[in-house]
């Protein structure tokens, strides 16, 4: 075990290089220069000049890579070019912002998708399986920021019970702000859930266990939650890393929706401004967010199904 | 998998498919839609009532009425117009991005899968890359390095969604190359792309026909969402997402362009979904990547 996480964590390396390297690249085959961008094209010869100095735009490419890649990984992102403020201090503004989202939706997500998939699976084929299915179908048909704009519609303008912008001052406030976006996220969330512990909870509950459990006349409810559902929930934890993956790239969407202060806002604000940095910097954390919950998932595999690290 | 491979390279060419679909009501009902869809995208500038460009300040922000179904957004455009000829925006891209990832992915995957050993292990490792980071997220990045528009939309989708083809099309031709008339091809001197084009391919065209089905709803998604976060198709084109994004401008005073696209969005997955489930349902319940 103790190898394969050295193995695991040591492959995060090549990878964090290749994704800087791909993030530099791509914005570099940006057409048009990032300098005449941000000036304007009527920017005089001197000014765009200066300006290509002071992001480096004027050294050769292999030196502009290796300070990218420099300052990447020490964590600093230098200046916004549209407003000069400290890049590090928008993105510590605006993190909190974006975790405190992807955490709590994935909570509800878990918490309505578990017990939902569960009741489906053991009413096979009846209204509870019927009503769970016709879920997860509208689940993965609404887009997430469309189900924000209805609760939007619903909660913030006829019932005024939630604030309808911003990310809130003080913790009530916040917690306040927080309600409607995270649940956005965690329905359409719960229907991703509710569907994989379903089908896991109906593979398991054809076991050959199952059936012994039943046969020495071991209660109904005592088979479900003791013998099935604890070994239903095993792909269902392991796809924790990808819901959470995908509900970190929702708060791109419903972040703009409910105009929460976080990352997605910074970095979708950063690509409509042209703000060359800022959109680096957007794009390198994002890339390290998915590096990091790819490792903690695949560590996560590991500890809960150890034949995993044998391979 | 490979079994699916094996099983699809014959049901698909039976007609399977179909019969099944008519004896699944919700597959019917999905399929009814997508046809629905597909005529208003081809005839949408014939079929709508007013110029969806055309802005009247007269008009602006009305409910629904008998001369503007759907009411008018706040410039005073016809919302029914609009969202009509938005069908042509969202199909256009979410057909067009999925097919080219498929192109790519079915190639890319079919000389991962016949050469194997480094061309294998690039490939792999690459789409392994690909596929880490969620669709949207991939999109977003994409966005950011091309610039907002139609053709972007295009291009970030189709990236998001090669790798899933290349890791299907990958294990499918696995499975063939074992086969002994691969084999027999090689020894009457057939060079490799020719047998690729003329062996590998209608054997492995089964699951991957299923795939685009089911990754069309996603390309529609991810569409509306670009679109949405301003970085697909631009104003004043109409196409679902940014009808959403120009709604939410005025909610209070107007919430029905946004409503109004929005469900057209929903109806459109939805009814991609509903295919796209009967066929994996009836293929391979672990197509579902």
């Amino acid at each position: 075990m103790a190898g394969y996480v050295l193995r695991r964590g040591l492959e995060v390396i090549p990878t964090v290089l290749l994704v800087l390297t791909l993030v530099f690249l791509a914005l570099r085959i940006l057409p048009g220069d990032p300098a005449i961008a941000a000036l304007g094209e009527y920017a005089t010869p001197e000014a765009i000049a200066t300006f290509r100095q002071k992001l480096g735009l004027d050294q050769p490419l292999w030196m502009q890579y290796l300070s990218f890649v420099g300052h990447a990984l020490t964590g600093d992102f230098g200046v916004s070019m549209t407003n000069g403020t400290s890049i590090n201090a928008l993105l510590f503004g605006s993190l909190p912002y974006t975790i405190e989202l992807a955490l709590a939706a994935t909570l509800i997500g878990i918490a309505i998708g578990v017990p939902l998939g569960a009741w489906a699976a053991v009413r096979r084929n009846r209204a509870p399986d019927v009503v769970g299915r016709l879920f997860a179908l509208a689940g993965f048909s609404l887009p997430d920021f469309y189900v924000g704009v209805l609760l939007l519609m619903a909660f913030s303008l006829h019932l005024d019970w939630f604030p309808m912008l911003g990310g809130g001052e003080g913790f009530l406030d916040q917690l306040h702000h927080l309600v409607l976006p995270a649940v956005t996220l965690g329905v359409v969330m719960a229907a991703f859930v509710m569907r994989l512990t379903r089908t896991s909870l109906l593979e398991v509950l054809r076991r050959d266990y199952v059936r012994t459990a039943r046969g020495k006349g071991v209660p109904e409810r005592w088979v479900i939650f003791k013998h099935a559902l604890r070994n239903a929930l095993i792909p269902v934890t392991t796809g924790m890393g990808i819901y959470l993956l995908t509900t970190l790239s929702g708060t791109i969407t419903v972040e703009l929706v409910f105009s929460r202060p976080g990352l997605g806002q910074l970095l979708i604000g950063g690509i409509t401004a042209r703000d060359y940095t800022m959109v680096q910097a957007g794009l390198v954390v994002f890339a390290f967010f998915v590096v990091f919950v790819n490792l903690l998932t695949d560590l996560l595999c590991a500890a809960i199904d150890p034949r995993i690290a044998l391979r | 998998m490979s079994d699916l491979a094996e099983r699809l390279g014959t049901d698909a060419r039976r007609g399977v498919i179909a019969s099944y679909i008519a004896g699944n009501t919700l597959a019917a009902i999905g399929m009814l839609l997508i046809l629905v869809l597909t005529v208003l995208a081809l005839g949408g500038p014939w079929l709508v009532t007013h110029d969806p460009l055309e802005q009247s300040f007269l008009a602006a922000g009305q409910g629904s009425s008998a001369e503007h179904w759907f009411g008018t957004d706040s410039f005073g455009r016809d919302v029914f117009s609009r969202v009509l000829l938005g069908t042509r925006a969202s199909l256009a891209i979410g057909v067009t991005a999925p097919v080219l990832a498929a192109l790519f992915g079915t190639w890319g995957g079919m000389l991962a899968g016949y050469f194997g050993g480094w061309t294998d292990r690039l490939l792999s490792r690459f789409s392994d890359l690909l596929m880490s980071f969620p669709s949207l997220l991939l999109g977003v990045m994409i966005a950011a390095a091309l610039g907002p528009g139609f053709r972007t939309a295009i291009v970030a989708i189709a990236i998001a969604l090669f790798p899933r083809f290349l890791r299907l099309a990958r294990s499918a031709t696995q499975v063939v190359r074992r086969e002994p008339y691969i084999d027999a091809s090689i020894a009457s001197g057939r060079g490799p792309f020719a047998i690729m084009a003329r062996h590998v391919l209608p054997n492995i065209a089964g699951p991957l026909i299923v795939a685009l089905s089911l990754w069309i709803a996603t390309a529609i998604r991810l569409e509306a969402a670009l679109s949405f976060l301003g970085l697909g198709t631009q104003p004043p084109a109409p196409s679902w997402g940014n009808m959403i994004r120009e709604g939410m401008g005025d909610l209070v005073g107007d919430p029905w362009p946004a409503a109004f696209a929005g469900a057209a969005i929903t109806v459109a997955v939805l009814a991609f979904n509903m295919v796209g489930d009967a066929l994996r349902d009836l293929l391979d319940p672990e197509l579902d990547a």
